[in-house]
């Protein structure tokens, strides 16, 4: 098993690069081909939701991804945020939006608070091809 | 990739061209866009995502926030998309059912 860990400030900036990493370390772990457009789209929504979080509390704390290579391909992402203040409608609809897109593309997810503090924690896993991780 | 944005003129609707990636990063620049055409009193908008090859929730967002302020300004709006897996986002937030959606710039222009 091996894990990739990612911290960043919480910025849409940086939400790009834990996609990029985040399919770097799937086809790596073996997700196959035809799941990493869904496996991307998952990990920006994901760190997405999280950047959005920070901001709308103005935190700037950062907010933390691992990207687990084992069994299963596995996603965690981190935020520190309490509950948010009054959003916009459109904000509003984007946060109902993503969170139909995690349902729907990610079978096996769990947003659950953190233990002893203000935050959130979204963990998501894919099957991988064991033939893709034989030649290793 | 980064969000490329051009616009051309087609059978008297303003074709915005978008390109690249419309995520939480970007997405605010469409919306910047969108709203200008419209406050320059552009009354038939049309967002071509033929050249995107990556949308998330907040692009998302954008378009249906431009499809209402459009409506409100008296303008027309369309979204050009066939590529299989924008279409299926579309699809999954039931939003096809929401964005007027066409499979070409030439059946959202002669609509």
């Amino acid at each position: 098993m091996a894990t990739v860990r990612l911290e960043f400030t919480p910025e849409p900036a940086h939400v790009r690069t834990a996609r990029l990493v985040g399919v770097a370390v799937a086809r790596r772990a073996g997700v196959p081909d035809d799941q990493l457009d869904e496996v991307r789209l998952a990990i920006g929504e994901a760190c997405a939701r999280a950047v959005a979080r920070h901001q709308r509390v103005g935190l700037r704390d950062v907010v933390a991804v691992a990207f687990t290579d084992g069994d299963r391909y596995v996603v965690q992402v981190w935020d520190h945020a309490g509950d948010e203040e009054q959003i916009t409608d459109e904000e509003q609809l984007t946060v109902d939006v993503s969170a139909s897109l995690l349902q729907a593309i990610v079978k096996d997810l769990q947003v659950r608070p953190l233990e002893g503090g203000p935050g959130t924690e979204v963990q998501m896993a894919w099957p991988v091809r064991r033939a893709s991780r034989l030649g290793r | 990739m980064e969000l490329s944005l051009a616009t051309r003129v087609v059978a008297a609707h303003t074709v915005l061209e978008v390109g690249g990636e419309v995520d939480v990063y970007t997405a605010p620049k469409l919306r910047e866009r969108i709203t200008e055409l419209l406050d320059s009193g552009v009354t038939a908008v049309v967002v071509d995502l033929a050249r995107v090859d990556f949308m998330d929730s907040t692009g998302l967002g954008v378009l249906v926030g431009a499809n209402r302020r459009a409506g409100n300004a008296g303008a027309t709006f369309g979204v050009v998309c066939s590529r299989e897996s924008l279409l299926k986002i579309f699809r999954i937030t039931a939003l096809d059912q929401v964005l007027p959606l066409y499979p070409s710039v030439d059946a959202a222009t002669a609509s």
